[in-house]
């Protein structure tokens, strides 16, 4: 580790994984409610289900991003964190007001902890994703400040290389745009189109910059591949990415309520999304056959091409499979989203911060070339066996909502099965996703038992055998 | 990539290009928003539809259904369930959802169960009141068909 201030990203990253664990455990239970209604309804109703499933999610992303960006950046910048003490305690009021607001998800009946949390003064609950009561919305643009302050002070004082300022600017966009989350208008038109300002242009605007960050930060580590080179690839991905992806936003506006030159238009954008992820995977794997040394910490390489990979199965190929508004006009929110979106936060999102904690974690521990050869081998085993089982759940969903598509939308009204009737006929697949999602547990437990074995006196010896750099 | 294309090169794209796609995603919107009040229909949001609304986001509603298409996939489309379980008769929604409220938690094994929230009779009009006045939104003529 090149600055001491760098370690307080270890935190972010325990804490994430936490979560991701709690993630996993709600989609379970979620997948089995999918099945067999009865299941847990009482204690955990489905939406309240899918609320800690996604906002868990959301949450351990973000403080993935932020251990990435306390970890990365003062080496960027060659300088220590501004204030390492603020970090501290912003991942304490961070950590403390996700475990109390999922506990208000858990413990009363939504409605009340809306009125226990005064909504009605401004309110901004119920809305996919953004069911966060106001105050802890407004707690987490505090966090957002301090987090982006700390980093720019950071910046302003070091080097500003271009993965630092692509980062730092994918930061600052996430901040800003999540104000939107604010805005909640009686007409439920307005309300659906600037929703979007959050949702979309987070995961297809700039969190790719964040992910590009990270990846290139990554890349430059574990290939020692000049700086040049990658950075001009970075350029040339974001600016695909946001190319692309801010119009691009037309796809979610087919249905909703804007007039219809959306279709055109959302259409001909979404439809270039998949470059900029395409561009991602020959950027990986050609900065990866250029490397001028092998790092031995070789998991890492994997989780930077394995994230490229995904990503461009999930975001790009599963994206554009429903984009066109001629098809989306028979698949928007059929159980091909789920599919979509499945593939999408764990190729790009979830495996971005898992490739920089399986570069940082062992470097924060004190390992500069990676773990122990039996705690790599387990975490290589972890990586195919939640690649393999998201794709398998991928495929169930695919084939779900195909599936529906069929005996649902395409017949006349009257031809048509209803809703319910359809979901009941799509059972074994539901059953198929269940399954391919208790593998993918397994292979989370492998992952965060990879942290605890491997003896350090073997670490020791394989790292002393070798030059740093 | 080539020599040809410097970094110089590529860090213009980035910046003219996404400074030009995010004046065009303004302008778009400027338009969209001129254009939405008679896609809308917005004169017809009363207050009982604006109190449905509230309801339908303090209890979760899209933690299961969707909403012209977008929220859980869980349980059925909403935006047209006025055609569906009303055939766009006011009165007989109404009296269709307040029978249909109070009936929840429908017993029937493993079924997926829709929790009671234990509405009274004018939330349950306001919530009916919000899903009518939404299914009357001019949004291109989805879903396909009255299943949603």
């Amino acid at each position: 580790m090149k600055f001491a201030s760098q370690k307080v990203a270890m935190p972010y990253f325990i804490f994430a994984l936490m979560l991701f664990a709690g993630q996993i455990l709600f989609g379970l239970l979620m997948g089995m409610q999918y099945i067999n209604g009865d299941v847990l309804n009482e204690l955990i109703p489905f939406n309240v289900a899918r609320m800690v499933h996604t906002n868990m999610l959301i949450i351990w992303l973000l403080f993935g991003f932020m251990g990435a960006s306390y970890f990365l950046v003062p080496e960027e910048a060659d300088t220590e964190l501004f204030s390492p003490l603020l970090a501290k305690i912003t991942f304490w009021v961070f950590a403390a007001a996700s475990v109390a607001t999922v506990l208000g998800y858990l413990l009363v009946p939504y409605s009340e902890l809306a009125a226990l949390t005064k909504n009605h003064l401004l309110p901004t609950m119920g809305r996919e994703f953004l069911e966060q009561p106001t105050i802890t919305k407004i707690g987490i643009v505090i966090v957002c400040l301090s987090f982006i302050f700390n980093l720019g002070m950071t910046v302003l004082r070091g080097r500003k290389t271009v993965v630092n300022m692509v980062l730092i600017t994918g930061l600052i966009g996430m901040a800003v745009f999540f104000l939107f989350s604010f805005y909640n208008p009686k007409n439920l038109v307005l309300d659906k189109f600037f929703w979007w300002w959050v949702v979309h242009l987070w995961v297809e605007g700039v969190w790719e910059l964040i992910m590009g960050a990270i990846l290139a930060f990554v890349l430059i580590k574990v290939t020692g591949v000049d700086r040049e080179v990658i950075e001009k690839w970075l350029y040339v991905i974001i600016a695909m990415a946001l190319i692309s992806g801010l119009i691009g936003m037309g796809h979610h506006y087919f249905w909703i309520g804007p007039g219809e030159y959306w279709l055109w238009l959302g259409s001909l954008f979404s439809a270039l999304e998949p470059i900029p992820f395409f561009m991602m995977v020959m950027f990986a794997f050609d900065m990866v056959k250029k490397r001028r040394y092998q790092h031995n910490n070789r998991i890492a390489t994997t989780w930077a091409l394995g994230t490229a990979v995904m990503a461009f199965l999930g975001a790009g190929v599963w994206g554009f499979l429903h984009t066109l508004a001629p098809v989306n006009y028979y698949t928007h929110g059929s159980q091909l989203t789920a599919a979509h979106g499945h593939l999408a936060f764990f190729g790009a999102y979830a495996m971005i911060v898992m490739t920089i904690i399986s570069y940082a974690m062992p470097i924060m521990r004190g390992r500069p070339q990676g773990n122990s050869e039996f705690a790599q081998k387990l975490e290589r085993y972890a990586f195919w066996t939640m690649c393999l089982s998201m794709a398998g759940i991928t495929l169930a969903l695919t084939v779900a909502g195909a599936w529906q598509v069929a005996v649902q939308r395409l017949p006349e009204s009257g031809q048509a099965l209803n809703f319910m009737a359809t979901q009941a006929e799509l059972n074994p697949v539901f059953w198929a996703r269940e399954i391919f999602g208790l593998i993918f547990l397994s292979g989370l437990v492998a992952y965060l038992a990879s942290f605890f074995v491997g003896s350090p006196e073997t670490v020791k010896l394989s790292n002393s055998s070798l030059a740093t750099n | 990539m080539a020599e040809r294309f410097t970094k110089g090169m590529a860090r213009n794209m980035y910046y003219g290009g996404s400074f030009f796609t995010f004046l065009l995603l303004l302008g778009l919107t400027t338009d969209t928003m001129l254009e939405l009040p008679k896609r809308d229909h917005r004169q017809n949001i009363t207050e009982s539809v604006a109190k449905g609304k509230e309801l339908w986001e303090e209890n979760n509603c899209i933690g299961c259904h969707s909403l012209m298409g977008e929220g859980a996939y869980f349980a059925p489309e909403l935006a047209n369930v006025f055609d569906r379980r009303g055939a766009g008769d006011e009165k007989m929604f109404k009296s269709f959802m307040s029978g249909w409220m109070a009936a929840q938690p429908l017993q029937i094994p493993e079924r997926r169960k829709m929790p009671q929230f234990h509405l009274s009779d004018e939330e349950v009009n306001d919530l009916a009141e919000f899903l009518i006045w939404t299914s009357r939104i001019d949004d291109n003529e989805w879903p396909p068909n009255i299943e949603g």
